[in-house]
């Protein structure tokens, strides 16, 4: 008999940033939520590197925040260093990154936490996941106490039977040094759940006071900081920022790297799992790019109060002393002293495909699953897997129906059809080139297509929807407006046309036409519309966008409409695809597995081909219309 | 395999040496063996390799049907992929409805128009484009249609649509590359290759587009009317051009009222030629009736074919009648060579910028003129398309011309010097249209087209 039983609606196991947007999620929406981790300081860790954000990830973290999760809101208080990526490329790929003081994130993060109704946190590890009839009932705990879930959230990150290796060391811990939680796996082994093995990795710290600045290039911060949460105010975040150095790798790294190549853990084969081809090893690199010269290194800082700096782009599992020798052949860090040194951390994780897109098992009801542990990596995919997987534990429990967020809605929605629908074989990355209709899903734009969800979900205050429903009105007004007032060919606006390096008018156009020039923007045309109405810079900035562009927009949202049509012919559940003698085998099993909830989405599953999806497709018909 | 089993006359239905019925589906080897007798012994399809012709009698209840070559082919190495069993029998209308009649009493289907073709392309043994190609090679009206659907069908079409279409995946592909890993992928200079790309696409676009004109007007013939006075010879001449007396023709003016369609195949070509109402100001009604449809036929005419009576001079219903046509393609027919001409050609040339051909139908004279203009005029003097294919589909034009556009869209963008990533959008858009044509790219159109083709009636 286990000695301690308790009662919760949710058990969250894992306290990443997967972990604590799905605790918060679930206990905002009324859940009584328990939240494990194996150390209490591990409470939102950041073990890589110490940003939040970046090309594409920056979405999602927007995306995170329009939804009513936490990430943006605790980036915006604790980061020391923020810059718009991309701004030289069109809006779908701006991207926003900022510099987090890691342990100010840690601290803040579990705050939050610590005040959260309904939210208990509880140091342990969870050894066994508790089922009856393919439903999940709790979890069991090493010390074998037993807590009563009506739902468990996975969200175990790194830490299944993890090791981190360079060289020919292994330390059988998590990162950072932390213990790893080693008894889960075999539960899940035993409930039928499919595992992956997969690897990843993170470079050296080294100590501020050995780097010579002066040899490297100073990045620095954008000069108007842009918050990440749409709640923040852009005014009280701006503040004093922590510049970055930029140097490069040099044809001695490469050689040294080369030469000690069967030192490597995973050129030696020690290393079991798979790595993520988009964020590589600097060993990577050099082999795959060997007709580069140099490669990128970012030195970035740690926090304000440690002398930590973080190696960007030079991850690596050599040995101690060849990453002595490498990190010192690069310009600037000739004198490096290493505080931690680099590392490959390997871990249990899930082949994702036996998942529903609500993140929640297939065949175990009530078992959902965040996080790195689907197969993902990064802080940002982690936690919007989070937050969708606590929404839909709770929204079970409550008996609403699911909440999934489909390809054309968001970068969250991208991610999870690809974790859910692909073969996926390595760490899995979020990437602007993965989300098909980009252009619509913007990161500025963000609340405008989800805080609506969010605020059907629960999530979002009524004060946050109705200054959303405000923003979009003036947006539309003055979108229209800017569309119908004509600006005639008048010295003045001459004058300005001819100061902006633009074409002076032949006759009178609208001011929409005058936006479209790629010279000119809404907020530059101020000078010639008096009339105007004053409007936040974030209302402007959608104005122009939506002005600007309104033609790729348009062309954009017909392809959505026609994905819309594909996804909305569904294929019935639980269904037998032998019967339909025409499909190749490959088809048949596939589609058997996966059971597709449309033809859309077993379009997208590798295995099926067009001539698959036409067969279905007309086997389909004629089945719905016998039915009739 | 789970489908019903389907039969049907493959020849045609007029009295011939030969004729075949066809069967496709699990019955048609357990039915051939219940209706075929091989010198009296029966036969056993497991016993047979696929591919053989095997000679023997249809019998029925003892009796003898047919003296018969029966084909066995085996699945999935038939054009359905499933058994096939073909019987070659004597021609006769009876006799094949007989047999025919004999299959489907044993368990076949009356296989619907095209069924076959569409089994082909439901079992994967042929494209979409290929199908559609069957489907256009079984209602060719002409030679033409028929090489060109033939040609089709052995995959040229999309053969091209696939290279065009790896292109523009190779382009998009870099430009998702560059934007994943700017550090080790750079756009410099790339729009400007780009766009030279783009252009070599537009061209091979438009080439097809262009092609497809053509191919409609040999698939579908080209519409084709006849103007003039009443009696300068319009229906003298279709006569001629039909080589039957149809039309009423007398030397009263105006005894054409009504319009007559017919269709004429001059060396391959197809005209649907309207014969039409004289047209002149008239008192009398239903004169003005045809009058004002012969106004209509012009407006959706390919081709305007005007008479004029060499003998007699121009007047004001002919400037009426110049009007009416000017913006068509016109081909001038001054007829009645034959008698005393009143219409000096050289004039004419200064107030009609059309091909002129001065002909007699009473004598025949000028009839070679006439087509050699019609081919200049339509296929650019040549029509010899044995390597070539043209877009005989509607579908396909129009697929074609919505990848022109999205590629046309991406060469604007280049110009106006917009980021790469806005690239992608008509790169995309492009690369779906032109899946449409192959099936490659299954959208809600594609789907909807495929069952007004392949799914109606069931």
């Amino acid at each position: 008999m286990p000695f301690l039983e308790e009662n919760y609606d949710v058990c969250v196991i894992g306290a990443g940033h997967a972990g604590c947007e799905a605790a918060l999620s679930s206990a905002r929406l009324g859940m009584r939520t328990i939240m494990f981790t194996v150390t209490i300081e591990g409470i939102a860790l950041m073990p890589c590197n110490p940003n939040i954000g970046g090309s594409s990830k920056g979405h999602l973290v927007r995306e995170v925040d329009a939804l009513g999760g936490e990430m943006g809101k605790i980036i915006d208080q604790t980061f020391i260093q923020s810059k718009m990526l991309n701004r030289s490329k069109g809006p779908a790929v701006h991207s926003l990154r900022a510099q987090a003081d890691k342990s100010a994130y840690t601290q803040a993060m579990t705050q939050v936490l610590e005040h959260t109704d309904h939210l208990t946190i509880r140091r342990g590890e969870v050894v066994e996941i508790l089922a009856e009839n393919g439903n999940v009932t709790g979890v069991r705990t090493y010390s074998g106490a037993v807590y009563h879930a009506k739902a468990v959230i996975l969200a175990t990150g790194t830490y299944l039977k993890s090791r981190c290796l360079y060289g020919d060391v292994i330390e059988y811990t998590g990162p950072n040094g932390l213990q790893s939680a080693n008894y889960l796996s075999d539960s899940l082994k035993n409930l039928g759940i499919e595992l992956y093995r997969f690897k990843t990795g993170t470079p050296a710290r080294i100590d501020s006071r050995s780097i010579h600045y002066d040899q490297m290039e100073e990045q620095l911060g954008d000069e108007e900081i842009i918050p990440f949460s749409f709640s923040s105010n852009r005014e009280e975040i701006q503040k004093e920022q922590i510049s970055c150095w930029l140097t490069y790798t040099n044809e001695k790294t490469h050689s040294i790297i080369r030469n000690n190549l069967d030192r490597s853990p995973l050129y030696s084969g020690m290393i079991e799992g798979t790595g993520p081809r988009y964020c590589p090893s600097i060993e990577d690199k050099v082999v795959r790019f060997a007709d580069k010269e140099r490669h990128q290194v970012f030195i970035e800082p740690e926090g304000l109060h440690t002398t930590e700096m973080y190696v960007g782009g030079m991850s690596s599992s050599l040995p101690e002393d060849v990453q002595y020798e490498m990190y010192r052949s690069v310009k600037g860090l000739e004198d490096a002293v290493i505080i931690r040194n680099a590392y490959a951390i390997e871990y249990d994780c899930i082949n994702p495909n036996q998942l529903n897109p609500t993140l929640e098992f297939k065949k175990l009801k009530g078992l959902y699953s965040c996080g790195q542990f689907n197969g993902s990596s990064g802080y940002e995919e982690a936690a919007c897997q989070g937050l969708v997987a606590g929404i839909n534990a709770a929204r079970r429990i409550k008996g609403e129906e699911e909440f999934i967020l489909d390809r054309s809605e968001a970068y969250t929605g991208v991610l999870i059809d690809d974790l859910v629908t692909k073969e996926n074989r390595e760490p899995y990355r979020m990437m602007t080139s993965r989300a098909e209709y980009r252009l619509l899903l913007r990161q500025d734009n963000a609340d405008l297509r989800l805080t609506k969800r969010g605020f059907e979900v629960g999530l979002i205050s009524q004060e946050r929807f109705d200054a959303l429903c405000k923003k979009e009105q003036l947006i539309q007004e003055e979108v229209e407006r800017v569309s119908k007032v004509n600006v005639g060919a008048n010295p003045a606006v001459q004058q300005f046309l001819t100061s902006h390096q633009s074409t002076p008018l032949k006759t009178g156009t609208s001011l929409a036409e005058l936006i479209r020039r790629p010279e000119l923007s809404y907020q530059l045309l101020e000078d010639i519309d008096p009339d105007r109405p004053k409007l936040d810079i974030e209302v402007q900035e959608q104005i122009d966008i939506q002005v600007k562009y309104d033609g790729y927009i348009q062309r954009q949202m017909k392809q959505v409409q026609d994905f819309k049509k594909m996804e909305a012919r569904k294929l019935p559940q639980n269904f037998d695809y032998s019967v339909v003698g025409s499909l190749r085998l490959e088809a048949i099993q596939k589609l058997n597995q996966f059971q597709p909830i449309s033809i859309g989405h077993a379009s997208r599953l590798s295995g099926v081909s067009p001539a698959d999806i036409t067969v279905l497709v007309v086997y389909m018909e004629q089945y719905y219309r016998k039915d009739q | 395999m789970n489908t019903d089993t389907i039969a049907a006359i493959s020849t045609g239905l007029s009295p011939a040496g030969i004729g075949i019925v066809r069967m496709s589906g699990d019955l048609s080897f357990s039915i051939i063996e219940k209706i075929f007798k091989k010198d009296v012994h029966k036969f056993n399809v497991s016993k047979v390799d696929s591919h053989t012709v095997h000679y023997g009698h249809i019998v029925d209840n003892n009796e003898i049907i047919d003296e018969v070559m029966v084909l066995i082919l085996k699945a999935p190495k038939t054009f359905t992929k499933e058994n096939v069993v073909e019987i070659n029998c004597h021609g006769g209308i009876f006799l094949l409805k007989r047999i025919l009649e004999l299959v489907l009493k044993c368990g076949a289907r009356m296989a619907e128009p095209g069924e076959f073709t569409k089994r082909a392309f439901l079992n994967g043994r042929l494209d979409l484009a290929q199908a559609e190609s069957v489907m256009d090679l079984i209602h060719s009206k002409n030679e033409f249609a028929r090489r060109s659907s033939i040609a089709q069908l052995n995959g040229k079409l999309s053969k091209q649509m696939k290279s065009i279409r790896q292109t523009i995946l190779h382009e998009m592909a870099f430009i998702e590359s560059a934007l994943d890993d700017p550090e080790h992928i750079s756009l410099d200079h790339y729009p400007e290759e780009l766009f030279l790309k783009i252009e070599t696409l537009i061209q091979q676009l438009e080439l097809l587009i262009l092609s497809s004109e053509n191919g409609r007007l040999l698939k579908d013939g080209i519409q084709t009317v006849i103007v003039g006075k009443p009696n300068v010879g319009k229906s003298s001449f279709l006569n001629v051009l039909l080589g039957q007396e149809r039309a009423i023709v007398t030397d009263i003016a105006g005894t054409t009222r009504d319009s007559i369609e017919e269709q004429i195949q001059i060396n391959g070509i197809t005209l649907n030629v309207i014969d039409t109402a004289g047209i002149r100001k008239t008192e009398d009604i239903i004169e003005q009736i045809g009058v004002k449809k012969s106004k209509e036929y012009v407006e959706s005419a390919d081709l305007i074919l005007y008479m004029i009576d060499g003998s007699r001079p121009l007047d004001e219903n002919d400037h009426d009648i110049i009007q009416m046509i000017h913006d068509k393609k016109v081909i001038v027919l001054v007829n009645k060579s034959d008698l005393e001409q009143t219409i000096q050609l050289g004039s004419l040339f200064e107030i009609l910028d059309y091909p002129i051909i001065s002909l007699s139908a009473k004598d025949y004279i000028g009839f070679d003129d006439f087509e050699l203009k019609l081919k200049e005029l339509f296929f650019q003097g040549e029509l010899n398309i044995d390597d070539e294919y043209m877009i005989t589909n509607i579908r396909h034009k129009e697929a074609l011309t919505d990848a022109l556009i999205s590629l046309k869209q991406v060469k604007i963008s280049i110009e106006n010097q917009m980021p790469e990533d806005f690239f992608t959008i008509d790169l995309m858009s492009a690369f779906d249209s032109i899946g449409e044509i192959t099936g490659d790219s299954v959208g809600d159109d594609l789907v909807k087209e495929i069952f007004s083709k392949f799914c109606t009636g069931k």
